[in-house]
């Protein structure tokens, strides 16, 4: 089986990550600063919503149903697309994705391309494949801008460049503008607005000029045929309207039925994303809007490998809202990079094993990157039950031989009533020898945990000696 | 086999038996009340944008205000804008005919539109490229967007403004300037789109 690309090598487990992630304290500090304003600004615009609930259930339904239908649906947003003048392509992995939108890009001639952020385009690494077509694409999400310019990876789905704070920020805009095109100016501050400022002026004229975009797209209606974009800074709407030719590459699970739809998921992710009772801009097109040419790519790349699994397939719900990554206490300490994933936090844990598979020692450890709190699945807006697909993608890989031993020890120790007592009565006397680490191939197991204390007698013996505290 | 057959086929098997979920919809819907004007003018001024509420007869007066307190002087008004809400003296009003390019749009000094609907609760202005809003770049290059909202387009929830507007035409929502709050979860008003944006509430 081909191993499903999904943006970043996949060297290293979890734990080794996670553990050189929290020792960075200045990530630590940004991270908390930032999962903490957003965590209160979601709740509380959510608060404001009477029936959250219903929105939220219905949300659920909604990509249930489109997901038990989904090959009637995308046949149905072809040819809506088709009928208002659009091109729809099929993708079924990565490397297709990246030739036709290659291919696609040479007809035009244009050697530079803009692109709004988009998960899917980062999940197939399309920047990459189209610089070795001899095309340069800019990112123009501010957040995508700080990545590019810094040489960096995103480390969350709906701000990148969480993990950078503004004096960072300003360090790379000082220091790398000028090599992708208009510097920064030189008396650069830190102050968000300034930062904001220079990104505003450096890509200004790329706008004007650009005959290309690429972008991905939030939702995609089966019944009209038409895309959705949301966002804030208005880039978004630079790349969607200005260029001559417009390439989105959409996953298959982005489709929604019909128009009225939207009703539910304008309500759902403004308000689980940025914690806003709606985005500053949302753009809404169907097939060829004023005359620009628009290419819609459908892109599988393992979601279908996913969508065949009982209790996985709910990851396909998500919205990339990025809730469950704000009130993850596991990503707030490690942030996104430890998850080697475009996708982090609780989704990324469940989605990038699935879409990957379980091959490499990160995916096999991704799963056990959660303390099984929950939260992620009380602010997801589709309901995903994480923790459940988390502890069943658990079950799946082949747990390492000490803790097969030992729960094979404990099987045979709770078999028999006697051979617990036993136990207990030998562990009673030996308290004082228990060592507080566990020795050899145990010691992973006290890493993160401390051992119980032994008492001196188990309950059923105390409660023999005293007659249940009367003697 | 195309990868659309292979897509197509890989659905068909993972989906093999398994059923259907009903959907219910148990939130509020489209309702025929109109929206609130207080509400709207409150939540729109959330987002640090600029608004006005002024009657039919003191709209053309509040624009040029409006265009004259914000030292606008080529102003872009798509074709359709209500010529009654232009003020004879002031501003010079740019048409988008022939079509301007964007580097016309970017130096002139603002955009005055009108729009399609409006949303209450979430302090939200849609335009869909109707009479005197035109094409979705005028909204978007110039660094001043002046919106003239009637109180009757003015709809209470999300679910009455997806039910007024017609998804075949470009739609574009805006809820306030443009923002971005990609530093340490700041919000920052003011990146690519119109820093400013002032909204005129005609009752």
């Amino acid at each position: 089986m081909s191993v499903t690309f999904l943006g970043m090598p996949a060297d290293r487990p979890f734990p080794r990550n996670a553990a050189r992630a929290v020792r960075d304290s200045q990530l630590r500090f940004n991270l908390r600063k930032a999962t903490r304003t957003i965590r209160a600004r979601r709740a509380s615009v959510v608060a404001e919503a009477p029936d959250w609930a219903g929105l939220r259930e219905a949300g659920r339904a909604i990509k249930e149903h489109t997901l038990r239908n989904l090959d009637r649906y995308l046949m149905q947003l072809e040819e809506a697309v088709t009928a208002a003048g659009g091109h729809v392509h099929w993708a079924a992995d990565a490397a297709e994705a990246n030739r036709i939108v290659a291919d696609l890009v040479k007809a035009t001639g244009e050697t530079e391309v803009v692109k709004v952020k988009s998960m899917a385009t980062q999940e197939i690494g399309l920047n990459e494949a189209l610089l070795e077509h001899g095309v340069t694409a800019y990112e123009t999400d501010l957040a995508e801008l700080i990545v590019q310019l810094g040489d960096d990876r995103p480390s969350h789905i709906l701000v990148p460049a969480i993990h950078r704070n503004r004096a960072e920020i300003r360090e790379i805009f000082a220091e790398h503008m000028s090599g992708w095109g208009r510097p920064a100016p030189g008396d650069l501050t830190d102050d968000p607005e300034a930062l904001a400022e220079a990104a505003r002026l450096h890509l200004r004229e790329r706008f004007l000029k650009t005959k290309v975009a690429i972008s991905g797209a939030n939702f995609a209606i089966a019944e009209t045929g038409t895309m959705v974009v949301l966002e804030s800074e208005g880039n978004g709407r630079m790349c969607l309207t200005l260029p001559r030719t417009l390439i989105s590459v959409v996953g298959i699970e982005k489709v929604l039925p019909s128009w009225r739809d939207l009703e539910v998921f304008l309500q759902l992710l403004p308000r689980s994303s940025t914690g806003e009772r709606m985005n500053p801009y949302t753009s809404m097109w169907t097939g060829a809007a004023e005359g620009q040419e628009f290419h819609l790519v459908l892109l599988d790349n393992g979601r279908t490998r996913v969508l065949a699994d009982e209790v996985g397939r709910q990851a396909l719900r998500c919205i990339r809202c990025s809730a469950c990554l704000n009130v993850c206490p596991v990503y707030e300490r490690t942030g996104g990079h430890a998850y080697g994933s475009v996708y982090p936090g609780p989704i990324g844990a469940i989605l990038t094993p699935q879409l990957r598979g379980m091959g490499s020692e990160l995916d096999r450890s991704l799963p056990y990157a959660s303390s099984l709190c929950g939260a992620c699945y009380d602010v997801c807006p589709v309901a995903i039950d994480i923790p459940s697909v988390l502890v069943d993608l658990r079950a799946r890989a082949r747990h390492p031989w000490p803790e097969r031993a030992g729960m094979a020890a404990a099987g045979w120790v709770f078999e028999r009533p006697g051979r617990l007592a036993g136990l207990q009565r030998a562990g009673g006397r030996l308290r004082r020898l228990v060592p507080r680490r566990l020795p050899g191939p145990l010691a992973g197991w006290t890493d993160t945990r401390d051992l119980p204390e032994v008492p001196r007698e188990s309950f059923r013996e105390w409660w023999d000696r005293t007659d249940g505290g009367r003697r | 086999m195309s990868s659309r057959d292979l897509i197509l086929a890989r659905v068909r098997r993972a989906l093999a038996g398994v059923p259907d979920v009903e959907i219910t919809r148990a939130y509020r819907g489209p309702s025929p009340a109109p929206g609130d004007i207080r509400l709207f003018e409150e939540r729109v001024r959330d987002y640090r944008a600029v608004v006005h509420v002024v009657d039919e007869a003191g709209t053309a007066g509040q624009v040029a205000r409006s265009l004259a307190g914000r030292g606008a002087r080529r102003v872009v008004v798509p074709g359709g804008f209500p010529p009654r809400w232009l003020a004879a003296e002031g501003a010079e009003a740019v048409a988008d005919d022939p079509p301007l390019s964007a580097a016309d749009l970017d130096a002139v000094d603002g955009v005055l539109t009108t729009c399609a609907v409006a949303i209450a609760e979430t302090g939200t202005i849609v335009l869909d490229a109707g009479p005197g809003q035109g094409r979705r770049a005028l909204t978007l290059v110039p660094d001043y967007h002046l919106c003239v909202v009637r109180a009757a387009q003015i709809v209470a929830a999300v679910p009455d403004a997806v039910a007024r507007l017609d998804p075949a035409r470009p739609l574009t929502w805006i809820s306030g300037p443009s923002a971005t709050s990609d530093i340490e979860l700041n919000r920052v008003e003011g990146v690519h789109g119109p820093r400013t944006l002032e909204v005129l509430i005609v009752t």
